[in-house]
Order: structure tokens, then C-alpha cells, then sequence
């Protein structure tokens, strides 16, 4: 059996060795960001809703490995599922990548999430509470923001977005 | 897990109570499908009461929570008052920090507390001196 992707979502084994199939990885973009930590990072394809469950299953596994308790993970998990359906709805499909940064001792979770979508005209905007131009409540890209320690949003019309959005454990 | 038809949320009927669950896998195709099919079968079954159990979802997301929040609006508009019951406390916690309410949406500790509200008793004890059968609960 190759290590594969999809049925029943993947188990990914997120330390140092080397990680089951991220699956069918559009390289590039995402790729190009440097690991911080010792882990590897992964990048998942978010295409449609059943890749948004495969994300969350990842994003929990993370969260896990890296010693988050369970309102954290909660907190991660909701946000990636926030940040990964904006891409894929929003974007026309994209990318999520796992990282593993430490800083100062802490260790953490960056969640990367790319589209080659039309962009967001106006990210103030669009991380205004009530904000939404698709079937959401206006609440996930502000909302995913809060979620986490760092949060940054890179856009450009007709290039797509990137989000960083970083999440650390407590010590 | 993979198949492209939605996965069947079971809705079992007792009395004018539909009791139904929401489970962590559910995507958002099925999620939508869900809340038709729960719609259609509370005004097929004339339910006065829906119970929602969701101590099985490990998120809710905005998606998830605008699936709620219509279906309590919707049930509503129908004549019946739905229940969400047994969110998980990190749960309760991410939802508040992503601002979202539920507004409208009515909530119980967990599923018995549910059906309580929505006018269910334990059965009552059997009569003094008949034959029981000792069973839990």
C-alpha cells in the first residue's frame, strides 16, 4: 500500500521523519517559504469541502504533535477550516502548507494558505466583522485573525492571497 | 468518507420530536443536505421540537454556524423550536472568540437537557409491588 492521500483522511506522522504523501502537492508558491523548524513542513491541495475535512484532520494531528491543549487545537483546527474554505471558495482553490515554527523555546503552528484568486480588493475591509461576499457569515477571515498569534495577509489583485496566520504554545 | 453523496445524518421521530446529530465529518454539501432534508421531514412530520445533537463536533466553523442558526430560523418558521445540544466547551470557547453568537439558535448542556426542554420526562417510576425489570437508568 503506498502511503496515500484522501480515504478517510490522512494519518500524516508530523515529526522529524519523513511524512506520509502530502498529497498531490502544487509545489511553487507555498514550497518557496522556508521551513523554520526541524519539522518538515506539509502542503495540502484545498480544492473542495471533502480537501477542507483532509486539512482539518492534518491541522488536529499538528496541533497535537506540537503539544497544544485541547482549546487550542480547537482554536487552530476552527481557523484553518475558516482560512482553507476562503481559498477554495474565494480563490478557486488552493493550498494549505503546515509549519512548525519554535521561537524562544516555544514551539508553534503556521498555517500557510495560498490561492490564485482574484485577491481581495480591500483587506480591512475584509477582515471586518460581518464582512462576506460568499456563503459564510462575514466572520471568517477576521475571526480566523483572533484565532490566532500572528496573522498576516499578503494580496495583490489578479495575483491571489496569501495568509500566514501562526499560533504558539504557551511557554 | 470519500463517496461524493453526502453521508445520511440519521433523524429518528419520538413523538413530535425529531432527535438528529450533526458528526465532525460532515463537509458542506452534506451539511446543506442535511438541513433540506431535516426541514422536509419536520413538515412532513408535523414536529414540534427538534434536538440537534453536536457533542460529536470537534468545530464549528462560521459555515457550520450559519447552518444552525438557518435551520433554527427555518424550523422556527415551520412551527418547530430546535435544540442544539452538548457543544464541547473549547467548542463554546472558539465560536465566542470568533464572534459568532448562534443568535437565535436555542442551546442545552447536552442531549438529555435537550429533550427536557423540549417537554420530555423520565419515564416514570413503575408502580409499587409490579414486576420490573432492573435495567440502568
Amino acid at each position: 500500500m503506498l502511503p496515500g492521500p484522501r480515504k478517510g483522511g490522512i494519518d500524516v506522522k508530523l515529526s522529524g521523519e519523513r511524512t506520509t504523501a502530502a498529497p498531490t502537492v502544487p509545489p511553487a508558491t507555498a514550497g518557496s517559504d522556508a521551513p523554520r523548524g526541524g519539522d518538515t513542513p506539509v502542503t495540502h491541495p484545498v480544492r473542495n469541502d471533502e480537501d477542507l475535512i483532509t486539512v482539518r484532520h492534518a491541522v488536529r494531528a499538528a496541533t497535537v504533535e506540537v503539544g497544544f491543549g485541547l482549546v487550542d487545537q480547537t482554536r487552530v483546527v476552527t481557523a484553518a477550516s475558516e482560512l482553507a474554505r476562503n481559498a477554495y471558495i474565494h480563490g478557486g482553490g488552493g493550498t494549505v502548507t503546515i509549519e512548525f515554527p519554535r521561537q524562544a523555546g516555544r514551539r508553534g503552528i503556521r498555517l500557510i494558505v495560498h490561492d490564485d484568486g482574484p485577491g481581495i480588493p480591500d483587506v480591512e475591509v475584509a477582515l471586518t466583522d460581518g464582512f462576506t461576499t460568499g456563503a459564510g457569515l462575514g466572520h471568517g477571515l477576521g475571526g480566523a485573525r483572533r484565532l490566532m498569534h500572528e496573522f498576516e495577509v499578503r494580496t495583490e489583485a489578479g495575483k491571489g492571497t496569501t495568509i500566514r496566520a501562526t499560533r504558539w504554545t504557551t511557554q | 468518507m470519500t463517496d461524493s453523496r453526502p453521508m445520511d445524518v440519521p433523524i429518528i421521530r419520538l413523538g413530535d420530536v425529531l432527535v438528529t446529530g450533526l458528526i465532525n465529518e460532515l463537509d458542506d454539501k452534506a451539511a446543506t443536505a442535511f438541513a433540506e432534508e431535516l426541514t422536509e421531514r419536520i413538515a412532513a412530520e408535523r414536529a414540534k421540537g427538534v434536538l440537534i445533537d453536536i457533542s460529536r463536533l470537534e468545530i464549528i466553523d462560521s459555515f457550520v454556524a450559519r447552518t444552525l442558526t438557518e435551520l433554527s430560523t427555518m424550523a422556527r418558521l415551520l412551527g418547530a423550536r430546535v435544540i442544539v445540544a452538548g457543544m464541547r466547551p473549547p467548542v463554546a470557547i472558539t465560536l465566542a472568540e470568533l464572534g459568532l453568537q448562534l443568535a437565535g439558535v436555542e442551546t442545552a448542556l447536552n442531549a438529555e437537557q435537550g429533550m427536557v426542554a423540549l417537554g420530555w420526562r423520565h419515564a416514570p417510576r413503575p408502580p409499587e409491588g409490579g414486576n420490573r425489570r432492573e435495567t440502568l437508568g
